[in-house]
């Protein structure tokens, strides 16, 4: 039921995203000012038109390709950064583990979107300054975890029995045990990234991170609040596109976790 | 026993220290800091002067040293737009704050708890499966999406509540309700899969066996042996929720810390933003320390390990 339902959602977000240009009547940023906050089933406007008679549908779709965008991109730096540190931490012990942990515990003492909202409002707007500042702050999950893991991994026999067969220690780290810790930066990989599309969308709703015009769903929620008395369309729809989004990889998730790794606790 | 504490409260000294660290060194991730701390009127003409006047133009390590102790005396330097101490701006917004997370946090327990034991002792069932349900839809619904819809029909088509600002009960709800359905769908979860763990143990059979009526087994042997992650988890979400709601507090005017983080943000008043940022990690760093020693004190396996 979790499995169908996530792959199912997710899969609807992944279609929309990739055949936007597709699947919407209309561009996503042609005005057209005799038709604005035209009502859901208007002629030619499945969900109806915001304040500057741009097509909802259009800019909806659009936005499912901006907020996987992001979340891919940051899901795999934080993957990469995050597990190259843990793998280190994990591995080398002394003090590159020491100095890498305490740099978490620091990072973890700021509540992720507040650091989030920080870094971006100091590095600036855009989308690949949204990426940096969420990657900057979400990292420290999945050094923790495979840091974890790799303590563990590392006693296990075939990893004494490689080492004593004269495996260097690069090789050893890559071909024994990151293999086996990869299951874990999968399952942390996919119950992290509607954490990082929800912050982007809250980080582009308080008006930083994605700026309008370009249709992302946290702006346009952002924007629908001054039309809320007359429009609840402008907010409805995007913000339900954001929660399905969320619900679908959350359930995905959560398979994965119980498939690939049940002891894990994220 | 006190080995141990005194070795957390050290651990926790040091990453007040080194979080206030990274404060500084967040400002200087722009490149040219002193963009941050002037007022934006200024002319292109004077900016070396303000740079000269904040100190700038000193070595790193000395600026360094200089906002430490300040730091430590609790002066983050002046508020450009309130020309007022900027720790002082933060400390006003506290008691709104403190309010808004006291509440949340009462609600989430009074609904998670029930919700995840139930849950739990009906497993599979049909109480089981729609609780589920909802624990999965309040993890994935984006706060700032529910507050908007719920502020459209309370307040917008109903009139039964305020939009926002704060005042009586009234305009307590909204803003708790949103917090709440985020936390509670997290605790629930945990104390649905504490309780199932702590079912299957021996001292649940025991308890069966001799007798013990069903809501004893449950109430006395099953959730209190739960506790402990539940407090740790509800002792983390206090953390969070203390340093400002910064998105439920923008979206219901709530005059928080978050809300006046999110305005210094967006004025690009730094001092401000420095002075709320290091008062938030420092509130969630003491009470990460708190939820430690009460795990210690709740499961003497934790201190007597390390």
């Amino acid at each position: 039921m979790k499995k169908y339902l996530g792959l199912a959602l997710t899969l609807a977000v992944v279609v929309a995203a990739v055949g936007a240009p597709w699947l919407a009547a209309t561009d996503p940023m042609t005005t057209d000012f005799a038709s604005g906050l035209k009502p859901p089933g208007s002629p030619g406007h499945p969900l109806g038109t915001d304040q500057l008679g741009r097509d909802l549908l259009a800019r909806v779709l659009y936005g499912a390709r901006l907020a996987l965008f992001i979340g891919v991109c940051t899901v795999v730096v934080t993957a990469i950064v995050g597990g190259l540190l843990g793998l280190v931490a994990g591995f080398v012990e002394r003090w590159p583990s020491a100095a890498i942990m305490r740099l978490a515990d620091v990072q973890l003492s700021f509540p992720f979107i507040l650091l989030a909202l920080t870094i971006n409002a100091i590095v600036g707007l855009g989308l690949r300054n949204i990426i940096l500042s969420l990657s900057a702050a979400g990292w420290v999950v999945y050094a923790r975890v495979v840091r974890g893991e790799v303590l563990s991994v590392k006693q296990r026999d075939y990893v004494h029995a490689a080492a004593a067969l004269g495996v260097g220690r690069p090789r050893l780290l890559f071909r024994h045990v990151l293999p086996n810790v990869a299951p874990s930066i999968i399952v942390v990989a996919s119950l992290q990234f509607s954490q990082f599309v929800v912050a982007e969308a809250a980080i582009s709703f308080l008006g930083f991170g994605v700026q309008p015009p370009t249709p992302a769903w946290g702006s346009m929620l952002s924007e629908s609040r001054d039309f809320l008395y007359v429009a609840w369309w402008l907010g409805a729809f995007p913000g339900a596109a954001l929660a399905l989004t969320a619900l679908g990889v959350n359930l995905l998730g959560d398979w994965l976790r119980d498939t690939l790794d049940p002891k894990l606790r994220v | 026993m006190r080995g141990w504490i005194a070795s957390r409260l050290l651990q926790t000294v040091l990453v007040i220290f080194l979080s206030l660290t990274a404060v500084f060194g967040m400002v200087r991730l722009s490149g040219d800091p002193v963009l941050l701390f002037m007022p934006m009127d200024i002319q292109a003409k004077d900016v070396n002067e303000y740079r000269e006047r904040l100190g700038f133009n000193d070595p790193l390590l000395v600026q360094y040293a200089r906002f430490m102790r300040g730091a430590v005396r609790g002066d983050f330097g002046e508020s450009l737009r309130y020309r007022r101490d900027a720790l002082g701006l933060v400390l006003e917004r506290l008691p709104a704050t403190l309010l808004l997370a006291g509440t949340a946090m009462l609600l989430t327990l009074a609904l998670a708890v029930p919700l995840g034991v139930a849950t739990a002792v009906r497993r599979d069932g049909a109480v089981d499966h729609a609780g589920t349900v909802l624990m999965v839809l309040g993890q994935a619904t984006p706060g700032f999406w529910l507050g908007l819809m719920l502020i459209y029909l309370f307040a917008v088509q109903l009139r039964w509540l305020p939009t926002g600002g704060m005042g009586g009960l009234a305009h307590l709800v909204m803003p708790a309700v949103v917090l709440a359905a985020f936390y509670a769908a997290r605790v629930a979860r945990l104390t649905r899969s504490a309780v199932l763990e702590a079912l299957g143990e021996d001292y649940v059979l025991t308890a069966r066996a001799k007798g013990l009526a069903e809501r004893h087994v449950v109430g006395k042997h099953a959730l209190r042996n739960s506790a402990i992650p539940i407090v740790t988890l509800a002792g983390l979400e206090a953390g969070q929720l203390l340093g400002g709601a910064v998105v439920t507090e923008t979206i219901f005017a709530w005059p928080g810390l978050g809300r006046l983080t999110v305005q210094a943000l967006l004025n690009r008043d730094f001092p401000v933003v420095m002075a709320a940022v290091s008062f938030t990690s420092i509130v969630y760093t003491l009470m990460n320390l708190v939820v430690d020693l009460l795990y210690a004190w709740l499961d003497p396996r934790v201190r007597l390990r390390s």
